[in-house]
């Protein structure tokens, strides 16, 4: 019987840190599986995971942003009014007839410069907690963007403009169907994830990130100029959000006063679900992508099916408690000794 | 001891004020290359604010700092590192999420290049590391195990390990076994003897008395942030010594 016990604790140990790295993907495969055998001749249709990936371009830009800044154990309740801003100067300056070189660069610029002011903010007005600074540019930029615009959408862009967006690139020179493309939102999601991977794991600003994250005094004796790099990884979110609004731009081919509202807190609740911790220093570009996806299949799952929207509110709400308490249940377990 | 010789560090007249507070008053003090310096007070008496004016954390409002006979003006924590000055935190200033290699390298992480882009090279990170650990004799299972995962002793040995990993020439260290289990002390203890025969000027906040008289050569006392006693070991008793950091010659 102690023997069995040893077995299966020593089991543990081994399996853990699989799970702990890889644990969110295979929660990722099973939703896959229910849903396929739920909705079998749709779900994993072409044209239904080509869909799910374009409903979530967007988003997984805003998550993979705040989950830097939570990486650092910070917040960023800004991003969603970040994109409404960096979509409405895109739009505005689209209006004006801006070539669209200068169209596609304006929303990046913009979104970099709102993340800076955060940054700057919370570290030169040196604001209790990140949450006060960008719980303040939420309203501010929004109130901006709408300033901007007289609050009205302003629609119509470019083919070059709405490309990052709304792009497909062909595969019939792979003998497949004309419906069966690749959408280039989708090529973008994996192009960015793959640079912030790298960023983050392989190089020495990465590396601080994590450790200003898991103990901000050590980094600060280390020689670590954290207020800088703090500044870095908000001016890195907003540009992210700005990426997000030039997805947006091309999807929806308008800018509109309620793009991205309350989506900082899809993109927050995809990093928990992907197993960011709110105490810093903890998670993994790939969880966040994982997180992502998951809210994108449960929306696109629970929409093939008719589910009604305010069922998919609390079901999305119960994920996130749920995946919280599987990793409190695994942290248990892995620090049995 | 090297009394004759000139001290590896010397602070002259250090004073610091935090807004109306005066922390330190004039404090002096020397440590010599292969000695230790067993620094005592009671809470409040100036050990860590000096300490940290050492190590470039905190600038003193008056004062200067000579490092091998050059004075010097410490603007951060990078600036004394680089001069060889390496300081122990109280609370260990390690990041627990990160490997061992990593928090011995934070900050100075070898890197490798690839065309334009330097990458970090985790190959290196653990080989030095290892080196490292060896030459020290800490022994952990492995350099890519996470600080949060070690004892208390395991812990304050990588911390100790990297104070020395860039040829530190003096080692300050705030209360190094105060959070330790008591088998664990003894290990931390024999560490900074190995790092005193190689050299190593080292500097010793505690409270405890069997560390000074364990590893210390020389002790001095502030008391109320000023310079109140100094003596070397072999010309003082712990009653003695006990009765300074309460302030009683």
């Amino acid at each position: 019987m102690e023997d069995k016990d040893k077995k299966i604790v020593s089991l543990h140990l081994k399996l853990m840190p699989y799970l702990e790295k890889y644990g969110i993907l295979l929660l990722l495969v099973i939703m896959i599986l229910v849903m396929h055998i739920l909705q079998p001749d749709v779900f994993l249709s072409w044209r239904n995971v080509t869909n799910v990936f374009k409903q979530i371009s967007w988003q997984s830009m805003l998550a993979l942003g705040v989950f830097m800044v939570i990486v650092t154990a910070g917040i960023d309740l800004s991003v969603g009014s970040i994109m409404m801003l960096s979509l409405m100067i895109l739009a505005v300056v689209a209006k004006a007839g801006a070539p669209w070189y200068i169209v596609v660069i304006t929303p990046l610029i913009a979104g970099f410069l709102c993340g800076l002011f955060n940054g700057l903010g919370i570290t030169l007005l040196r604001m209790p907690h990140p949450f006060i600074m960008t719980l303040g540019t939420l309203y501010i930029f929004r109130g901006t963007g709408n300033l901007i615009s007289g609050g009205t959408p302003i629609s119509g862009f470019t083919d070059e403009v709405r490309y990052l967006g709304h792009g497909r690139i062909d595969l019939q020179w792979l003998g497949l169907e004309k419906s069966q493309y690749l959408p280039v939102s989708l090529v973008l999601i994996a192009i960015v994830y793959i640079i912030f991977w790298i960023f983050l794991n392989h190089s020495k600003t990465g590396k601080w990130i994590y450790a200003i994250g898991g103990n901000p005094n050590a980094a600060r004796a280390s020689g670590i100029n954290v207020n800088k790099i703090l500044v870095i990884v908000y001016s890195l979110c907003g540009f992210l959000s700005g990426i997000g609004a030039l997805i947006l731009a091309g999807r929806t081919d308008s800018g509109y006063p309620n793009a991205g509202l309350q989506s900082e807190l899809d993109a927050i609740a995809a990093c928990i679900i992907g197993g960011a911790s709110f105490f810093g220093g903890r998670g993994t570009v790939l969880g966040v992508f994982a997180g992502v996806m998951i809210m994108g299949i449960l929306r696109n799952g629970l929409n093939l099916m008719d589910v009604s929207s305010f069922w998919q509110q609390v079901l999305i709400g119960s994920i996130i408690v749920l995946a919280v308490y599987i990793d409190v249940l695994r942290r248990d377990l892995g620090t049995r000794k | 001891m090297s009394s004759t010789t000139n001290p590896l560090l010397e602070a002259k007249g250090i004073t610091k004020y935090f807004g109306t507070i005066t922390a330190l008053e004039n404090v002096n003090l020397k440590v010599h290359a292969g000695e230790c310096l067993g620094v005592v007070g009671d809470n409040g008496a100036g050990k860590s604010t000096l300490m940290k004016v050492l190590s470039g954390l905190y600038k003193p409002s008056a004062g200067s700092l000579f490092f091998q006979g050059k004075e010097e003006v410490l603007e951060s924590p990078r600036d004394s590192q680089n001069l060889g000055l390496e300081m122990v935190y109280q609370d260990l200033a390690l990041a627990g999420n990160l490997p061992i290699g990593e928090n011995i390298f934070l900050g100075r992480e070898p890197t490798k290049n690839l065309g334009i882009i330097k990458l970090l090279d985790f190959n290196k990170i653990k080989e030095l590391t290892n080196a490292h650990l060896d030459k020290l004799k800490i022994n952990v299972k492995s350099a890519d195990q996470k600080v949060e995962e070690l004892s208390g002793g395991q812990r304050q040995a990588v911390a100790i390990a990297r104070s020395t990993a860039f040829n530190a020439k003096v080692v300050i260290m705030d209360e190094p076994t105060a959070a330790l289990a008591i088998k664990e002390v003894g290990k931390v203890l024999d560490l900074i003897n190995s790092l005193k025969k190689t050299g190593v000027g080292v500097i010793v906040i505690s409270h405890r008395m069997d560390d000074i008289f364990t590893v210390c050569d020389r002790v001095m006392a502030l008391f109320q942030g000023t310079n109140f006693a100094e003596a070397s070991l072999s010309n003082t008793s712990r009653d003695e010594v006990i009765g300074w950091i309460m302030g009683k010659k």
